[in-house]
């Protein structure tokens, strides 16, 4: 238990010092945690060979985000990136891991090396590029998007190597065997544990197939027909960590699945992402993993730093340095061309060359994976080994130099092409009960796009019923205001039933998204006042309009001229409206409104004009009510006749 | 309002000699071809207050109180509007009816608005021709506008022709447009400048028949 605390506290302590420093410098969050790794792996060597098992738990992060992609992507939209997915992804594999089969050749490797090797640096990091991606808002590019094509297919492209390797197995080191891993990196035994855990090893291939498309059509089915009703149920016992816990065993549990039938877990979960893309539980889905994806990937990067051995690299650092320069170089050069071959602008074609011209997490898994099988020689992997972890490290740098090089010129020339022009932001909409539905009603109707929240699992499933689609979730909580995109919406209009987490929503987005309109209901005066004071932009009370339509309809009902009770309404609600200011300045939030003397008497004092001015109205004196509409004095005239 | 106290602060006062308010109608601005462009051409011009009348009043509510303190800010008012039913749209007959006010515009006290200028800038589908006692609209436009000529002789106002645009549904696909809009600013900024002979103006047919009789170059 000491061991464990003692061990937390050094990762995270590392974490929370190295990060914030790295983001203040520039330099991003995965190079901070790479280089916090590295001060207490290597530097100071508070933590040593366990980086081992701590960064194969740890790679479940890159599991985690793959499923927070594929919650991002509609089913359509993957099915729109299918060219580019196999088409860029798949020569883009194809053609690297030639290149460097070749160069490997050349080098006088067996070609069985060579081959093993093509493969391992033809993967990039999907975990320190997508982080990267999101971090700098360059998802949605069209540069992110072709990285990302490309990482989805590598990440699929791992299943058929692993199958693939063992048949490399190297004649003169076949049985000669090297069990133990080299100290070099993070490798890590993942091939033994995979074997281990596949109910499908035995089995004949027909067999083998059949399990494997069970278990996808189980991931699809089960989570578009069960993950609905087994959602609303937990959401109906109102317990958040329950419904965090059944998020987190959704992906433990595909994961788990997927490493049976020797399926990629990251493949899994990314497919079961996609599926509930459209479910209403997707933005509530997202916040909770989120803060587990974080911290998993950032323990990840830290265990690639901490498990560079300064030892081998020092002995042997002008090879691995010029192996890594190397690689890079070439994968870098493969990118490029295919950037201009699927004709991406010049800023994203950078972003694609730069942004993946690393070898990744997956390298360390194919490279134990090989050493196992005695694929390749273990003095090769330890140097192999740095080669991907230092390419890694070098990664935040390249993005850096895009940052301060490719894009700042281009935002200098001006070369950049128009965003697609949208001619409205998003509004989000919290809170979908009587008063949020017609808001979101008139909007949806003018053609706005709206994303509405709403914590009553019974409500959603009712509405959706009128076909009105809306996402579950607390919407006070932040993290889910993070997730429904709060930071490209242009207005949000808050008409939770509460009054206090009202209040707390304006003051959390007051403070942390200045840009952003807030719209809110209000209950009553003083809720307005306290709207008012917590940065509401416009607050409107919900009984207000209501009440003063059904005066005038009572107006009428006594036989009024409808268009004097229009009047009559329009100078009533100007007159309060009037009041609600005046008032505000002796509005006192910590005295009630009953028992605080002087904003009693300013609004009886302003009452008294209300009736002053209708009692004149009454009286067809020159009075406001009617002001537009009172003829001349009889007799105006006389002066022009003369 | 803010337009004109800004232009108080930062310009230097012998440059602008009036000050003009651009009352701006149009209920479907989004499918302006004509007014719109013109609107924008001169929103930013120094001594120009551009009042969009349906974006400051969709429920027609008119402050009558403002809508009179920016007439005594001003030196030149002009209606600009799409011809509709041979007259303006209704938001600026709402206004005529609810900010003309007697003891204000007009009556033994009303001495609010004399000597300013008034006219409008229209846009009217019907090409000129049509605008005679032979064409199928019978009267000039003119002729037409003679209740706003009349209504801004009441009040002591300067009338001037109006700024016409004939053929508007077809001025963009005709190539007609940016003329009309280096026109427009040329008037505006003369006005503006008191460098438009109004005798000579007040005797034209539409304001803009013929320029180069009426702008003095700077």
């Amino acid at each position: 238990m000491g061991g464990l605390l003692f061990q937390a506290f050094i990762y995270l302590c590392a974490a929370v010092v190295a990060v914030p420093i790295a983001k203040r410098l520039g330099l991003g969050s995965v190079l901070g945690y790479l280089l916090a790794g590295i001060v207490i792996g290597p530097v100071i060597g508070l933590v040593g060979s366990e980086t081992q098992a701590i960064q194969h738990f740890a790679e479940f992060g890159v599991v985690m985000m793959l499923f927070l992609v594929g919650l991002e992507l509609q089913p359509r939209m993957l099915w729109e990136m299918r060219n580019r997915l196999i088409g860029l992804g798949g020569l883009q594999v194809g053609i690297t891991a030639a290149l460097i089969t070749g160069a490997a050749l050349l080098m006088g490797l067996y070609w069985s090396v060579a081959l093993t090797i093509g493969l391992i640096f033809s993967l990039s990091s999907t975990a320190i590029v997508l982080q990267t991606l999101n971090e700098k808002g360059l998802t949605k590019t069209e540069g992110g998007r072709a990285s990302f094509s490309v990482l989805l297919f590598q990440d699929i492209a791992v299943i058929p190597m692993l199958a693939l390797i063992p048949l490399l197995v190297l004649p003169e080191i076949a049985g000669s065997g090297s069990e133990h891993l080299p100290a070099a990196t993070g490798a890590h035994d993942d091939g033994g544990h995979h074997e281990d855990m596949s109910l499908v090893a035995a089995l004949p291939g027909w067999a083998h197939a059949l399990v494997v498309l069970g278990a996808v059509a189980t991931v699809l089915l089960g989570g578009h027909f069960l993950s609905r009703p087994m959602f609303r149920f937990i959401a109906e016992s109102r317990l958040r960590e329950i419904f965090t816990a059944s998020a987190l065993l959704l992906v433990i549990g595909i994961a788990l699945l997927m490493t049976l039938v020797d399926l990629s877990p990251a493949l899994g979960t990314f497919l079961a992402g996609v599926v509930l893309a459209n479910s209403e539980f997707r933005h509530e889905l997202e916040s909770d993993i989120e803060p587990f994806k974080g911290l998993l990937l950032g323990l990840f990067f830290i265990t690639v730093g901490a498990g560079i051995d300064f030892g081998i690299l020092f002995a042997d650092f002008a090879t691995v340095l010029d192996l890594t320069l190397g690689v890079m170089t070439l994968k870098g050069i493969v990118l490029y061309g295919f950037a201009r071959l699927f004709r991406l602008e010049t800023v994203d074609g950078w972003l694609f060359t730069l942004g993946l011209a690393q070898a990744g997490e997956f390298g360390f898994v194919l490279l134990s994976f090989s050493l196992q099988n005695r694929v390749i020689p273990p003095e090769l992997a330890a140097t192999l080994s740095l080669v991907v972890a230092l390419s890694m490290l070098l990664t935040p740098v390249l993005f850096i130099l895009y940052d301060k090089l490719i894009q700042s010129r281009q935002i200098e020339t001006g070369g950049r092409k128009h965003d697609e022009i949208e001619e409205t932001g998003t509004v989000i909409i919290a809170g979908n009960g009587r008063f949020g539905q017609i808001v979101n009603r008139l909007l949806v109707a003018s053609g706005v796009p709206t994303v509405v929240l709403d914590h009553e699992a019974t409500t959603i499933d009712m509405l959706s019923k009128f076909g009105v689609k809306s996402y579950y979730g607390d919407a006070s909580r932040p993290e889910l205001l993070h997730a429904a995109g709060i930071e490209s919406a242009s207005v949000i209009v808050i008409a939770i039933d509460d009054r206090e987490r009202t209040v707390e929503m304006v003051e959390h987005v007051h403070r942390h998204y200045p840009q952003i309109k807030i719209l809110a209901r209000a209950f009553d005066v003083s809720h307005l006042y306290l709207l008012n004071k917590a940065g509401v932009d416009i607050a409107v009370r919900e009984m207000f309009d209501g009440s003063l339509e059904l005066g005038k309809a009572a107006l009428n009902a006594v036989g009024l001229h409808p268009f004097k009770v229009e009047k009559m309404s329009q100078a009533f609600r100007k007159h309060d409206e009037a009041g609600l200011d005046s008032l505000y300045e002796l509005w006192d939030e910590n005295t009630e409104m009953a028992s605080n003397k002087a904003f009693l008497a300013r609004a009886r004092e302003h009452g008294e004009t209300l009736k002053e001015m209708m009692e004149a109205d009454r009286l067809q004196l020159h009075d406001r009510s009617e002001r537009g509409w009172t003829p001349p004095p009889k007799g105006y005239t006389k002066h022009m006749d003369e | 309002m803010t337009t004109t106290e800004s232009v108080k602060d930062f310009e230097i006062p012998s440059k602008t000699l009036r000050r003009i308010l651009l009352l701006l109608a149009h209920p479907s601005l989004n499918r302006s071809e004509a007014n719109r462009p013109m609107a924008e051409a001169v929103v930013d011009i120094d001594g120009i207050t551009l009042i969009d009348l349906y974006a400051e009043y969709p429920d027609f509510q008119i402050d009558i109180d403002r809508e009179q303190q920016r007439l005594l800010e001003h030196d030149v008012i002009i209606f600009q509007h799409p011809l509709y039913w041979y007259s303006t749209p209704a938001i600026l007959k709402e206004w005529q009816d609810l900010v003309l006010e007697h003891d204000f515009a007009y009556g033994s006290n009303g001495t609010a608005l004399h000597g300013k200028i008034f006219f409008n800038a229209l846009t009217a589908g019907g090409i000129e021709a049509a605008y005679r006692s032979e064409g199928y609209n019978h009267f000039t436009i003119r002729e037409l506008l003679h209740p706003l000529e009349q209504t801004a002789l009441l009040c002591g106002m300067t009338y001037l022709p109006p700024f016409a645009l004939f053929g508007s549904r077809m001025v963009v696909e005709e190539g007609r447009i940016g003329k009309h809009i280096a026109d427009w600013i040329r008037v505006l900024e003369a006005l503006r400048d008191d460098r438009l002979n109004i005798v000579i103006a007040q005797s034209l047919p539409r304001l803009n028949s013929d320029l180069n009789a009426i702008l003095e170059e700077d």
